[in-house]
């Protein structure tokens, strides 16, 4: 299994090198520069500073810069951002992210695999059909909407929670967003567990399980449960990548210091090394967790096994 | 109580007017139709029909396995007790414990996510509350006693590690973990290769001297009976139309859906035969039976109160019941041949009778 890891991981270095490449192109053919918007500077000014920047060179030339750059672990200037590096502003925006999305989607993990297993015994019921509805008002309603919305009844109505701001990392601040991020993954995960429980729970192994005469707990937690998370895991893997690298609608709408906004604010900017930064490092995380995915699937299924 | 019995001892199972019926979005499917008999001690009951006959059903009702839109009427004593329609929480107390079933298709009867080990250990903890360690040993002790080559270095392997007869051997060793006094076997050797059928065949003949437990055979398959039972019954549509001893049914059928099945046997001591007997026709569609006997549209024999009056389950002779308004049938050896171009012509007789 470790051999397998380490085969994976170098697998990932050619991948990455193709993101980067057409990360890379494909900003520069968006009209526009870093010091366009900016008032108008005398030619010789600007020359210094394309040349500062290497943005005098030819295209190619950057190009062969920058990857130069990244095999030293070096992400740049950031071009906007005047005194911080790329890296620096990764690592002040990173924990922020980790923080509000890891928490969110533990609450997904735990909330939306109970409600879909709860719903899955009870499948074609009252309760069933409700917990599936309010799934799916959950996945179908958008964040920039739902956001908006427990902003407006608990913290502006009720004054129960603050309605924006870090707060300096107060626990406080961190619920509704955590919240609002969890919401639609809770309505996903939850949906999921309920369609691979109920196919679990009509499989012939579970008919043997009751019919050893077993608790209806041993029968769903010990035999169900296990084949149906199988499933979740999978979704988990990317969902979480996606998550804690900073959902950019709520970080704005809750204005937390996080990664999402460094990466909004780059494109608009046209900060184009602060962009790139952020796009190999939710590049690296994605492949990392999946590569976690993986490993887990060999964990909970005897039948994987990596050589 | 009709039914008589070549068993030794108490009655084990006593099953008296039995029906399963399933709401479906078409309607109701009548599924098992006023079903009795019973089973006594180290006796062994073989259970004969098509696919969808509602043989599985029967036994699927008795254990509490039914499929949710399912539901099951009449009474089912175990020991005396009344079990039809106890909360999971009794039958735990029975199933798994003294009444184990087998199923038909041991490649998803196991679970693939748990060791074997795991598997067995935990009816011993549940049931007999063992530790871990005594539970293990058992369940090695049967693996073995079941014919597994290497039991204990094979215990903590996951199903997929062993093959389909082994896999059925170990469903056995789990069924028989508790001593059963009552083991139901549905179909256990139709999902395997001819070999590996007889092998586990053997394997259940030696367990029914070796432990005395009482056996019910679910099968299409009549060889799997003569070999192993002493009674059996016929199932047809949902309703049992005849029951007695394997000698008596084998020799002497007095139903003709009986006499049909076994003329359907390919034999290899008829020289010439050269096309296998069928049934002609379709079993019926059970949320739509016929008036009167559900075999009438197959049966060669068929006559006129056959279209209108159900036959009743009755006894014709010491230990023989069938349902069918005909006195008796011609002897099977002299009759098949007759019987079988006779379901020629009868057949379309019933097709002209038809409007």
């Amino acid at each position: 299994m470790f051999a397998y890891a380490i085969r994976r991981l170098l697998v990932a270095v050619p991948t990455l090198f193709v993101i980067i490449t057409l990360a890379f192109f494909l900003m520069r053919l968006a009209p526009g520069g870093p010091f366009d918007s900016d008032r108008v500077l005398p030619p010789a000014i600007e020359k210094n500073i394309m040349a500062h920047y290497n943005l005098d060179l030819p295209l190619w030339q950057q190009y062969l810069k920058y990857l130069g750059g990244l095999v030293q672990g070096d992400f740049g200037p950031s071009f906007r951002v005047r005194d911080f590096s790329v890296a620096e502003l990764i690592m002040s925006g990173f924990p922020a992210s980790l923080q509000i999305g890891g928490t969110a989607i533990l609450l997904a993990v735990m909330i939306g695999v109970s409600l879909g297993a709860f719903a899955a015994l009870r499948q074609n019921s009252l309760t069933d059909y409700s917990v599936m509805g309010v799934a799916m008002v959950g996945i179908a309603v958008p964040n920039f909407v739902m956001a908006p919305l427990l902003t407006l009844v608990l913290g502006v109505y009720l004054s129960w929670l603050p309605v924006a701001g870090w707060g300096g990392g107060a626990f406080a601040n961190k619920v509704l967003p955590i919240v609002a991020l969890a919401l639609p993954q809770i309505a996903y995960i939850s949906r999921l567990t309920r369609g691979s429980m109920v196919e679990v729970l009509n499989a012939n192994f579970v008919r043997t399980a009751r019919a050893k005469g077993l608790r209806e707990q041993l029968v769903v937690v010990r035999h169900a449960l296990k084949g149906a998370l199988l499933p979740v895991v999978s979704y988990l893997g990317p969902a979480t990548a996606a998550v804690i690298t900073g959902s950019v609608v709520i970080e704005t709408i809750f204005d937390i210091p996080g990664i999402g906004r460094y990466f909004i604010q780059g494109a608009l900017s046209r900060d184009y090394t602060l962009v790139m930064g952020v796009m190999i490092f939710y590049a690296v995380l994605i492949m990392v967790l999946n590569l976690v995915v993986d490993l887990l699937y060999a964990v909970l299924d005897p039948k994987v096994r990596y050589t | 109580m009709a039914a008589t019995t070549n068993g030794t001892g108490a009655r084990v199972l006593e099953v008296t007017d039995l029906d399963t019926r399933f709401s479906t979005p078409d309607g109701e499917v009548h599924a098992v139709n006023s079903v009795s008999f019973g089973i006594d001690e180290g006796e062994s009951v073989g259970v004969v029909g098509e696919s969808g006959s509602g043989k599985t059903q029967i036994f699927l009702s008795i254990m509490g396995l039914l499929a949710k839109n399912g539901g099951a009427s009449g009474s089912v004593r175990y020991r005396g007790q009344e079990i039809l329609g106890l909360p999971a929480r009794e039958l735990n107390k029975i199933r798994g414990v003294t009444m184990s079933m087998i199923f038909q298709d041991p490649m998803t009867s196991l679970n693939p996510f748990l060791r074997i080990s795991k598997q067995m250990t935990e009816v011993l903890v549940e049931h007999k509350g063992m530790t871990e360690d005594q539970a293990r040993a058992r369940g090695i002790e049967l693996l073995d006693r079941v014919g597994i080559p290497g039991a204990k270095a094979r215990f903590d392997l996951y199903p997929h590690e062993f093959s389909g007869g082994m896999r059925q051997r170990v469903m056995i060793a789990m069924a028989l973990l508790c001593e059963p006094d009552l083991l139901i076997a549905d179909e256990p050797t139709t999902a395997l290769d001819v070999t590996i059928q007889a092998q586990i065949l053997e394997l259940m003949a030696d367990l029914k001297r070796d432990f005395r437990t009482a056996i019910i055979m679910i099968t299409h398959d009549l060889g799997v009976v003569a070999g192993l039972c002493d009674r059996v019954m016929v199932m047809y549509a949902g309703r049992v139309v005849e029951k007695g001893a394997v000698r008596d049914i084998y020799y002497r059928p007095q139903h003709p859906y009986s006499l049909g099945l076994l003329s359907s046997m390919p034999r290899l001591d008829q020289a010439g035969a050269t096309q296998l007997n069928t049934i002609p026709g379709q079993p019926p569609n059970l949320q739509a039976l016929p008036e009167g006997c559900a075999y009438q549209d197959r049966c060669p024999f068929v006559f006129d109160a056959c279209r209108i009056d159900e036959p009743g389950l009755h006894r014709i002779e010491a230990g023989r019941e069938k349902a069918c308004h005909l006195e008796a049938l011609p002897d099977r050896r002299a009759g098949a041949p007759d019987a079988s171009s006779e379901a020629a012509s009868s057949q379309t007789a019933v097709q002209e009778g038809q409007p």
